[in-house]
């Protein structure tokens, strides 16, 4: 049966990253389209008409949005196609999608506040993420990965993040390493695998993308 | 299939977040022990079960905690796989319910509390949004529901978006109380109107919504509570 399968994204976006690694980890061709996102494209307005946001799974026309959402979809539709995303048993699958959520309430907007503000309250901010950071170590423990010996559901959902790391040790003049170091040994042996390394952007570029940001929201 | 059985939940009779999970239970036909924390003096079992957080509700299963009430909604449906679905098995039915469920609980959720925490200019600005909101969920839910607003027969099964509403907007007539606003309006949206009517005649949900009185009490307190925090 034809499937046509498209993705709208945005390069630099961690959370239009998550699905795409996901495709890839499950074999599925797709069509990736990149959205300018201050000229949306009709198409992206009519698919996710209430938070106009990237990124947007279609399948066979239907749209599916949210990172999260689209990473369980593209698991459940394609369950015979490649490895399982999410584990098995209940327990540890409620565990993965905790974590995810923990990862979604907290990290971006920690990230965040590091390149937008200054001073005292980047000084916060720092501190704030470099937690979040070391309880995600925490939890991850001396697993392979999250997922224990398979990359899974909660490796996909944070590994996007990494790219974004040369930017907020920049701009906040720290080392994640050096407070984190078996977390860097992960996301570093999570770079070795093909769907995360074709997916991540160059760091650098992210770094120069945010520096324009900054500008942009006038953080001097 | 889950063994020996010992099921509690963690949560309070006030917070919507506990009563979905307490309703996803009930409708599965689940027996479990209801754990009242006082928020202002939380047990130390809530802080072990959930230290991340430190919130309700938190389900414990066979001694294994859960926390996050969309994801406790999921392990219930997951674990015990006799009684009511809560989730169709079809992926994409599934990702739309997942995505409408989410947007109850954070976006309409948080719109909600600031429209009760707030006055003067700041809560007409979030009454506003309150109601476009409302707008953009009524026509989204019409592609869940082609044929209507869904009709709940008396058999109590609740899907996990009946559950998530019901305990968001099923004591929509005790903000409408408290605040002097109509929030669902038939006219405006009939869909949602229709629903929760039928929602909130159900014997399961009757059941375990606490007298009006109450509810009107103490949504009254966290109001006056919260503008007095402001205005401090």
């Amino acid at each position: 049966m034809a499937e046509e399968v498209v993705l709208l994204g945005f390069w630099s976006s961690m959370f239009a990253m998550r699905p795409r690694v996901a495709l890839a980890e499950k074999g599925v061709e797709y069509e990736y389209r990149e959205e300018d996102l201050p000229n949306k494209t009709s198409l992206l307005l009519e698919m996710n008409p209430i938070h106009k946001k990237v990124p947007v799974l279609i399948h066979n026309g239907k749209p599916v949005c949210e990172s999260v959402n689209i990473v369980q979809y593209i698991d459940e539709a394609w369950k015979d196609k490649g490895p399982t995303l999410l584990p098995s048993d209940p327990y540890e699958r409620a565990q993965a999608r905790f974590w995810v959520d923990y990862i979604d309430k907290k990290l971006y907007e920690a990230g965040k506040s590091i390149w937008s503000t200054k001073g005292e309250e980047q000084e916060a901010a720092k501190k704030v993420f470099l937690e979040i950071l070391k309880l995600l170590e925490g939890e991850l423990g001396d697993k392979t990965y999250f997922g224990g010996v398979s990359f899974g559901f909660v490796d996909i959902n944070l590994v996007t993040f990494y790219c974004w790391f040369y930017t907020y040790e920049t701009i906040g003049n720290f080392s994640i390493e050096a407070e984190c170091p078996k977390l860097i040994a992960w996301f570093e042996k999570c770079m070795l695998k093909e769907s995360v390394s074709k997916t991540l952007p160059d760091p650098k570029k992210v770094y120069e993308f945010c520096l324009f940001l900054q500008k942009y929201y006038g953080v001097a | 299939m889950a063994e020996e059985n010992v099921v509690s939940l963690h949560g309070t009779w006030a917070s919507p977040f506990s009563k979905c999970v307490e309703l996803a239970l009930k409708t599965k036909g689940i027996p479990f022990e209801f754990v009242e924390e006082d928020l202002r003096n939380k047990s130390p079992s809530l802080l072990k079960y959930n230290p991340v957080h430190k919130k309700v509700p938190v389900l414990v299963h066979n001694g294994k905690p859960i926390a996050e009430s969309l994801v406790i909604l999921e392990y219930i449906d997951e674990t015990w796989k006799t009684g009511p679905k809560l989730l169709l098995e079809d992926p994409y039915k599934r990702a739309q319910v997942r995505f409408w469920a989410g947007y109850l609980q954070q976006h309409l959720f948080v719109t909600m509390s600031l429209v009760c925490k707030s006055d003067g200019e700041v809560q007409e600005k979030a009454i506003k949004e309150l109601f476009e909101k409302l707008k953009t969920f009524e026509e989204g839910i019409k592609d869940l529901f082609p044929d209507g607003a869904p009709s709940i027969d008396c058999s109590n099964n609740l899907g996990l978006l009946d559950i998530v509403l019901c305990s968001q907007f099923g004591p929509h007539k005790v903000q409408e109380e408290v605040l002097g606003i109509t929030t669902i309006d038939p006219e405006k949206n009939p869909l949602l109107f229709t629903w929760l009517k039928s929602l909130n005649e159900l014997p399961l949900v009757k059941e375990l919504t606490p007298p009006h009185e109450k509810l009107v009490a103490v949504l009254h307190f966290f109001r006056n509570y919260a503008l007095k925090s402001s205005a401090a």
